[in-house]
């Protein structure tokens, strides 16, 4: 299949997948804490929030990309030596990938995950604290379940964006699906059929997201009334 | 660690024609997006599958896909097939330029189609009750009630999708172009200085956000101030 080169570009997929899972793990985490910061009543904490994602938001992702890679082995070269460390450190571009995803789009789905605390009503969080939790325990058992169902929409969102920009990360090293179609471009003079074959592929895992996703919403729209007009 | 300030001011002119090169991109994709996004999104409102299944299929494979497959299956792709390098359209498609505002432009008309197919079905019955009572035309429907409003509430969706774009516009870069992204990798390749040459990209692309969303806010109070909230 492929002039031979349809095993490696399976390879590249497995590794994409688990780019693009990781990224999203760490983004969720980075996203909650945003968010949490971003409706903390603590003026400092909502400002440092509101710049997070403001300004993430507001660089393309190829150059947040390049500037967390090279500026990353740039500063980690700088500093080791004056932890006795002298040996060049190349930085693995899987884990400069997941960094800089989760990073990115812990950004947008701070936004997201802040939209979705807001349409709570304010009574659910009060009345947890009328029982005498704490702010962590009303957070994650008042505020975080209920968040997750008016959050799905938005989320299926980013997690789509995010797993077509790990395409991105090709550009610094990572032998992804993208970064093996160009190898075998390059050997065979055939980029169509190549970069055709990969756009199915992303095509079919965002099509699989799609489904599941959609899925996922139904389950936690479970016992809420949907309105017809 | 020192933030090299003359390696910055050295690039800026490099950086400014960066900026043109960015917003040329930018607002050649657009207008094409645009113009190609208008007639897409009155299929994808029919009712007749024939019509609006092709639109949708468009739609939800460029939607589907990333931005670079794209981009490398036009500029890359096409010189596979010798018909294409014979062809009289070879001197624009061999162009990094023509190839990446095509790329652009098909990509963003999908997602501007998608907006402006929402906000048409969205468009209030009394307007288009009223039409019919006036007696207009179907021609004249589309004129003057249908697409006026539904561009006009389209508005703030339509600005992060230019917002968008304009980030996306970052991927020429990879096409030999010279845009603001471009000028950053030339920067660091100079002279080695990864936070220099990136950081003021970024501030470039942060300046012209800005600058976007303000637009967009204009407008939105120019166009849109019907539907704003009272303000008292």
């Amino acid at each position: 299949m492929l002039n031979g080169y349809g095993a490696t570009i399976i390879d590249g997929t497995w590794l994409t997948l688990q780019l693009a899972l990781s990224s999203m793990a760490v983004a969720i985490a980075l996203g909650l804490l945003g968010a949490a910061f971003r409706i903390s009543p603590l003026r400092w904490l909502s400002g440092l929030g509101d710049a997070y994602a403001t300004v993430i938001r507001g660089i393309p992702d190829l150059v947040l990309i390049l500037l967390i890679f090279y500026g990353g082995q740039d500063m980690v070269n700088r500093l080791a030596p004056m932890l006795g460390h002298d040996d060049y450190i190349d930085i693995d571009p899987f884990i400069a990938g997941v960094g800089t995803l989760g990073f990115i789009y812990g950004a947008y789905l701070s936004e997201t995950f802040r939209g979705a605390f807001m349409a709570i009503p304010k009574g659910q969080g009060e009345a947890g604290q009328a029982y005498g939790m704490s702010g962590l325990q009303v957070f994650f058992r008042i505020l975080v379940p209920q968040m997750i169902r008016l959050a799905i929409p938005g989320f299926t969102n980013n997690w789509l964006v995010l797993t077509k920009a790990t395409a991105l990360i090709s550009v610094v090293g990572l032998q992804d699906m993208m970064f093996k179609a160009k190898n075998a471009a390059d050997a065979t003079h055939q980029p169509f059929t190549f970069y055709l074959a990969v756009a199915g592929i992303y095509l079919l895992i965002t099509s699989v997201s799609l489904l599941a996703l959609r899925y996922l919403e139904k389950r936690y729209s479970a016992g809420v009334k949907a309105v017809e007009i | 660690m020192i933030f090299d300030y003359n390696v910055v001011l050295d690039s800026l002119p490099l950086y400014f024609s960066g900026v043109l090169v960015t917003l040329k991109l930018l607002a050649i994709s657009l207008a094409f997006g645009l113009l190609l996004a208008v007639p897409l999104a009155l299929m994808r409102i029919s009712k007749q599958a024939a019509v609006n299944f092709p639109a949708w299929l468009y739609t939800y494979v460029i939607r589907g896909t990333p931005m670079m497959v794209q981009l490398f299956l036009i500029y890359y792709g096409l010189a596979q097939f010798e018909a294409v390098r014979a062809s009289f359209l070879w001197p624009y498609l061999s162009s990094a330029t023509v190839c990446a505002c095509l790329a652009f432009a098909l990509n963003t008309s999908a997602y501007t189609a998608e907006i402006l197919a929402g906000s048409l079905k969205a468009t209030p019955h009394g307007e288009i009750e009223a039409a019919k009572a006036m007696g207009m035309s179907r021609f004249t429907f589309y004129r003057r009630i249908l697409l006026p409003s539904a561009l006009r509430r389209a508005l703030p969706q339509y600005s992060n999708e230019v917002i968008m774009m304009l980030h996306t516009t970052s991927l020429a870069s990879m096409v030999t172009l010279v845009d603001i992204t471009g000028a950053a990798r030339t920067v660091y390749s100079q002279y080695y200085m990864p936070f220099e040459a990136f950081i003021t990209a970024g501030l470039f692309y942060l300046g012209l956000t800005f600058i976007l969303v303000r637009l967009f806010r204009l407008a939105e109070h120019r166009w849109l101030a019907y539907l704003a909230p009272r303000k008292h």
